[in-house]
């Protein structure tokens, strides 16, 4: 048999030319973006009742091209525009999961998503319920959100609170390119409605990630499962930063500041907001006695409220120090000029570190 | 689909009945009426069709069966408000007046094909073949719709207004996907027309040429507010045009009329020409529940004045006059209403038997760790209280 020759090099033979390119790709970095594209890609091969739709997903592939080229590898009935309207987006999502389907619907902005919510918090959330466990809902409601990238008014909003306040909704948010790709194909394959909130400022992140080998193992059954998993993002000793999506790169950023000081914080990334993950979070704070929320969402009743809460209900005999809590001001997004003072910071979560009452 | 490709069908529709895009859009210039209030046959020419908008007689085998179901479910409403009445339902809102409505809406449907009601729909969702007791689980106050959705391929009855239409649009969407032959009734009242989804729904269903059957029962009245507060369209069938699909006007009272064309729309659906928007015209005669006191916003004569036009009353005439009802099939079909009505007294009658623990159950597809200490708080409450 004779070796086909590679059309980009005559001199090397097509299967060393793909090895190459391979090993090339295996070094590319991914972005997080890439990895949701994957996802979604690897999930309607998996499994044929998969539909994804909303505004500009298909010709254009998304305002942040997240569904790009899923149109045209996979088909107009798997991959399509709907008319511009959330509450017809999700309701319809609704009905083709009654009907057999598993929709992955796009919320073209995280402040674009509030004409659905009466569909979302009166239907997605509650049929299975109210049919008591005789209808499911496996449907993905993706949300990109979350500031930090200059956007304009509307188009910022941290509200995971609304939706994690909602009995019956599964909320995960990933902060990093393995966790995008993985916590999505979770979410598709999930029986329970999911909203997957995208940090909108890591889509065009990259990490080192071999996406093939993460597919083969999601495929084989032998990923570690992310729903109601933390996940220790940097192993401390000192105090733990509690946080998820956007955040958790600042807190690295603020650990590593920390570390300098001769201060080693532990990082929990939560990742899945329901289910909640109480043992890793207090596993984590009764070791280190100290502990700080941080999230862009306005504080007030908010996530990290919640997370407060259950952390000093859990831990109160294993605190050194208050739980503190930075998060953004209880004002509208600031968007765009203003936002740095609103969102968290590295040094804002340090100047809380330096409260956490070392002297005592 | 493009827009020009949805006007496209839109013009091949109206080419088979040999009229113009609009006038196949537009509702005709009358509502369409079969029988006078007494009973009699209306003559052709004043039945309110026109080319196009024509709608053959029902056979006399279909006419019994849907007299059957009215009958029955004008039973089933009044023995409800009395159980209201008698503190064994927590609440009913009573479609009495609006059986025949009911009663066309699910009788037009076939094996395959799915119904989303309101919580005005009980007697649809009951001839749909869903169990009395079962219909009635949620208006007895417990937590849940009260039976298998799938099974019956009828939707929970739905209070959020218009949402359900959105569902419909979903479930008829997937079955087109997959080439299934599956048509979708999708009710809703006069006043739900202004909320968002029912534009959203109508849209969707248009845009993706879906086969579904918008039915708005104009009932006069949202609660208290009359329905010129809600709209100052020509009339409800005439928002179909402003999708691109054909909107129609019926008597709701009349059962005939409504066979027909419920029967026509389907048909219609089921071949492919996208969806369809019907207004029936009848008149809720009981308070919007029995929590609201319609004294306040409506006249008694008003009332009294739609007693006349009675659906029930209606039918039974033609058939009588037909020669189709005898005495003997009167006394079956009320005999067949008194054994639903009695299965509903029985069950009523018995304490519901609710678990407060399952209350954990069904929130998500497995219990949540937080899920399981929260039940087992109550569990723990629940033994102290036997003990
Ligand atoms: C979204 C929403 N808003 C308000 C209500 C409260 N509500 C229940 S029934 C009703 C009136 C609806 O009138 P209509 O659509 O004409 O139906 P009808 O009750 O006359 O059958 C209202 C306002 C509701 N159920 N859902
Ligand atoms: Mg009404």
């Amino acid at each position: 048999m004779t070796a086909t020759t590679s059309r980009v090099n005559p001199n090397v033979s097509a299967a060393t030319a793909r090895a190459a390119a391979k090993a090339a790709n295996e070094n590319q970095p991914v972005t997080f973006g890439k990895a949701l594209n994957t996802a979604l890609a690897d999930s309607l091969v998996a499994d044929d009742s998969v539909v994804i739709f909303g505004e500009d997903v298909g010709t254009l592939g998304g305002v942040f091209r997240i569904t790009d080229g899923l149109t045209a590898r996979f088909g107009p009935e798997r991959c399509f525009d709907t008319p511009l309207a959330e509450s017809g987006i999700v309701g319809m999502a609704v009905g083709m999961a009654i009907n057999g389907m598993r929709p992955v619907i796009e919320m073209q902005f995280d402040a674009f998503a509030y004409p659905a919510f009466e569909q979302v918090a009166s239907h997605v959330a509650k049929m299975r319920n109210r049919t008591q466990g005789k209808l499911s809902l496996p449907m993905v409601i993706r949300i990109p959100y979350a500031g930090g990238v200059g956007g304009v008014e509307h188009h910022c909003d941290s509200s995971e609170g609304y939706y994690a306040h909602t009995p019956g909704l599964k909320v995960f948010t990933p902060s990093c390119v393995e966790d995008a790709y993985l916590m999505l194909r979770e979410a598709i394959d999930s029986d329970d409605p999911v909203v997957f909130f995208e940090p909108k400022k890591l889509y065009w992140s990259k990490e080192q990630v071999d996406l093939e080998q993460l597919a083969r193992d999601y495929d084989a059954k032998k990923s570690a499962k992310t729903e109601g998993q933390a996940r220790i993002a940097r192993a401390g000793s000192d105090a733990t930063l509690i946080t998820y999506g956007p955040s958790v790169s600042t807190a690295l950023e603020a650990a590593k500041l920390a570390a300098e000081e001769g201060i080693n914080l532990e990082v929990v990334d939560v990742r899945s907001i329901v289910p909640f993950d109480d043992d890793t979070v207090c596993t984590s704070v009764r070791k280190t006695g100290r502990a700080i929320v941080i999230a862009e969402a306005q504080g007030f009743a908010s996530v990290a409220s919640e997370i407060v809460a259950r952390v000093q209900e859990r831990c109160f005999h294993s605190l050194a120090a208050p739980v503190l809590r930075v998060t953004g001001f209880d004002i509208p997004y600031p968007a765009p000029t203003l936002e740095k003072f609103h969102l968290p910071s590295a040094e804002r979560i340090l100047d809380a570190v330096d409260q956490l009452q070392w002297e005592a | 689909m493009s827009a020009e490709a949805t006007f496209g069908r839109i013009s091949e529709v109206s080419k088979k009945f040999g009229i113009t895009p609009e006038d196949y859009m537009l509702p005709a210039r009358h509502m369409i009426n079969l029988l006078n209030p007494d009973g009699s046959l209306r003559p052709e020419n004043e039945q309110g069709t026109e080319p196009g908008h024509e709608y053959p007689l029902p056979s006399p085998a279909r006419l019994m069966e849907a007299y059957a179901a009215l009958v029955k479910g004008r039973r089933v409403n009044d023995q409800n408000s009395a159980l209201v009445r008698q503190g064994r339902m927590a609440v009913y809102p009573s479609s009495h007046g609006q059986e025949a409505c009911q009663v066309a809406a699910a009788l037009c449907l076939g094996e395959n094909d799915w119904l989303f009601p309101t919580y005005r729909d009980t007697v649809a969702v009951l001839t749909k073949g869903v169990a009395p007791m079962e219909v009635m689980t949620s208006f007895r106050g417990e937590w849940h719709c009260g039976y298998d959705p799938k099974a019956y391929k009828c939707a929970p009855m739905s209070t959020p207004l218009t949402t359900q239409l959105l569902h419909a649009v979903g479930v008829a969407h997937a079955a087109k996907l997959r080439g299934e032959d599956t048509v979708v009734v999708a009710m809703c009242g006069d006043g739900a027309t202004s909320e968002g989804d029912f534009h959203e729904a109508l849209n969707f269903a248009a845009v993706f040429n879906l086969p579904v059957i918008f039915f708005v029962q104009n009932n006069k009245y949202a609660i208290s507010v009359p329905l010129s507060q809600q709209s100052a369209a020509p009339s409800l069938a005439h928002k179909a045009v402003g999708y691109g699909m054909a909107g129609e006007r019926v008597d709701g009272n009349d059962l005939m009329a409504l066979m027909a064309i419920m029967t026509r729309a389907v048909r219609m659906a089921r071949e492919g020409n996208g969806p369809l928007l019907i207004e029936a015209h009848t008149y809720r005669m009981q308070a919007h529940t029995n929590a609201d006191d319609d004294k306040r916003y409506r006249e008694d004569s008003e009332v009294q004045g739609w007693i006349a036009k009675d659906p029930v009353t209606r039918m039974k005439a033609y058939l009588e006059d037909a020669g189709l009802l005898t005495d003997a099939a009167l006394s079956t079909i009320a005999e067949d209403a008194e054994v639903v009505a009695k299965a509903l007294r029985d069950g009523m009658n018995q304490d519901a038997n609710t678990d407060p623990r399952e209350l954990f159950e069904h929130v998500y597809s497995v219990k949540s760790t937080q899920l399981t200490e929260q039940q087992a708080l109550l569990v723990d409450e629940l033994d102290r209280e036997e003990a």
